[in-house]
């Protein structure tokens, strides 16, 4: 086994998921047998390769600072699950 | 029967006024009214819309304005494509209620074309899966077999097309997604180079993967949908400035002297006797067209699953972040802004996507990000360059679209298996190319899907060579038993 339990609960945790013991089994061991299955790639030499994060050959891509219309407040609020003085409203973050 | 017509046939016939746009969207929603309680492609019908929409090009057409180029054809999206004020769900609970503020890049150029939308189809939720079985809603049902499934992830936009519920589509395609089932129903679907179709407005999946593609009838249709979505689009920092081009000006240049790499990696053990049988016939049929082949190899083809379950679920869990419950989608209530986050992302995302959320953190996480991201990356590199030396002799690669014909619904549960179908596209996405899938034969009366491989943005060669295939195989007139049999029952 690649991950324990306990890695599982991590990544969880970095991922912003909660999930139930029952299912932090299962999953367990579903991403063990990817990973196991990653493991193939181990048997290639890479030492000298250049990783391909894009196949297009693009560095940063600028534009003119030019002031556009954007989206109206009226606009990007419409699918707030909750509003409040034009803004989005969040439960509490500092106790 | 007006909704069996092709996108070229349809446009003929309104151009000659012999029927009206009207006429063609109220057969084409009357279609969908009978089939697609069983089919089950779309996950929203726009009816008022589209009988609005076609009543204005009849309008524009009576009082003698020039026509777009597809003014009054009835097409489908996918349901990751953002459609101003029309719900785009992504077939997630997480975006259940959403409606964009604003059209993807791919669908304003679509209505701008004139084109109708007649709605929204399924998928697998945010477009992992090949089957929609992952879709939060439904499976759509292959309307060869209602038993089957379409494949994925955008199987509603792929038998929406094959059941004649649509002129065409548009999909998705990460790993495969328009194209395995485009073979899994018998229809033409096409990934472009990457950078060739803007993807502004298309909700990310993998953004270094992701490509929009047409879903349609035949391959000339393919290369009309071509000329309306793609090109440069400032919103798309991937997308790519080269001029646009007309794919329908090389469709009949015919094969001869076409040469035609075929690797011997993909007619290996794990490919059906049927389909590979089925693929072999098409390419001789090239070659007797005057198409040169030859086999070749693709050594690190082997290695794509594993470098893509790697990549692609990196690149997810990143772009996923963004679905916190603050600004939009679903929220469920908490007291604090952690225990908000938690509950609304594990309520609202299902498990494929939890999966994959799961593995893209881990292999991005802190200790582990070389030995698995980054040696992912390499060996991209690697098959990359494999496709770069084939094509440095050959013009294009022929390949099965998938390594067996469409499965029963409910009867691939473990994860890794289910991957395994994308044997054969997935390697495509991680080299950037174009490529597309037609139907090659039959096999126990479901379609088998051809692989066409092409350089970086020689699009219009592929669609020469399934032109060329296409007018000798005559199955593009081949409709499913679901067409002109009334309606079978679903399960």
């Amino acid at each position: 086994m690649k991950l324990t339990g306990k890695e599982v609960a991590h990544v969880a945790g970095l991922a912003r998921l909660e999930m139930s013991e029952g299912e932090m089994e299962k999953f367990a061991v579903q991403l063990n047998a990817i990973l196991e299955f990653a493991d193939k790639l181990n048997k290639l030499e890479t030492k000298d390769i250049l990783p391909t994060a894009h196949v297009l050959p693009l560095k940063n891509v600028f534009r003119e600072d030019l002031v556009c219309p954007g989206l109206e407040r009226k606009e990007a609020l419409r699918n707030a699950p909750e509003e409040e003085e034009g803004m989005f409203r969040v439960p509490r973050v500092i106790e | 029967m007006l909704e069996e017509f092709t996108l070229a046939e349809a446009l003929k016939r309104l151009g000659k006024r012999e029927i009206s746009a009207l006429e063609l969207t109220e057969a084409a929603l009357r279609r969908i009214e009978a089939v697609d309680e069983s089919v089950k492609a779309f996950v929203t019908v726009t009816s008022d819309e589209a009988l609005a929409a076609a009543t204005l090009m009849d309008a524009k057409r009576l009082s003698g304005e020039e026509m777009p180029p597809l003014a009054g054809i009835p097409m489908a999206l996918k349901d990751n494509l953002c459609t101003k004020g029309v719900l785009t769900t992504c077939s997630s609970k997480i975006l259940a209620n959403f409606k964009p503020p604003y059209d993807a890049t791919v669908v304003e150029l679509l209505r701008a074309a004139g084109a109708v939308m007649l709605g929204k189809t399924n998928l697998d939720e945010f477009a992992m899966g090949s089957s929609t079985e992952n879709s939060a809603l439904f499976t759509t049902r292959n309307p060869w077999d209602l038993e089957r499934v379409p494949g994925g992830s955008s199987g509603g936009s792929a038998a929406a097309v094959a059941a004649d519920e649509v002129c065409f589509a548009l999909g998705s395609d990460t790993g495969g997604s328009i194209r395995q089932p485009a073979a899994f129903c018998g229809v033409v679907g096409l990934k472009p180079t990457y950078g060739r179709v803007s993807r502004y407005g298309l909700i990310a999946f993998a953004s270094s993967l992701d490509q929009i593609g047409p879903f349609t009838k035949d391959i000339s249709d393919c290369a009309v949908v071509m000329n309306a979505i793609a090109g440069y689009d400032s919103r798309d920092t991937t997308s790519v400035p080269l001029a646009s081009q007309d794919y329908t000006a090389q469709l009949s240049d015919g094969v001869k002297g076409l040469k035609i790499g075929v690797p011997k990696e993909y007619f290996a053990e794990g490919i059906d006797p049927d389909v590979r049988h089925a693929v072999q016939k098409a390419l001789a049929v090239l070659v007797s067209l005057g198409a040169e082949a030859e086999e070749i190899s693709l050594p690190h083809t082997d290695f794509g699953i594993p470098v893509y379950y790697l990549i692609a679920p990196a690149e997810a869990s990143s772009n996923l972040a963004r679905y916190d419950g603050v600004q939009y989608g679903y929220r469920a209530e908490a007291d604090n802004l952690l225990e908000m986050y938690k509950k609304t992302r594990s309520r609202g995302f299902g498990s494929e996507v939890k999966r994959r959320i799961m593995l893209g953190t881990y292999a991005l996480s802190s200790g582990y990000y070389d030995a698995y991201y980054l040696k992912a990356l390499k060996v991209r590199t690697l098959i990359k360059q494999d496709f770069d030396e084939a094509f440095e002799k050959f013009d294009l690669i022929l390949t099965p679209t998938t390594p067996s014909t469409a499965f029963k619904a409910g009867t691939v549960e473990d994860p890794l298996t289910m991957y395994l179908n994308d044997i054969c596209t997935i390697p495509v996405n991680l080299a950037g190319l174009p490529a597309l899938s037609m139907p090659c034969g039959f096999v126990n009366n479901l379609p088998v899907g051809l692989q066409l491989i092409g350089k970086p943005f020689a699009e219009a060669t592929i669609l020469r060579a399934a032109y060329a295939y296409e007018q000798h195989s005559g199955l593009a007139k081949k409709k499913p038993s679901l067409c002109g049999k009334g309606v079978p029952q679903d399960e």
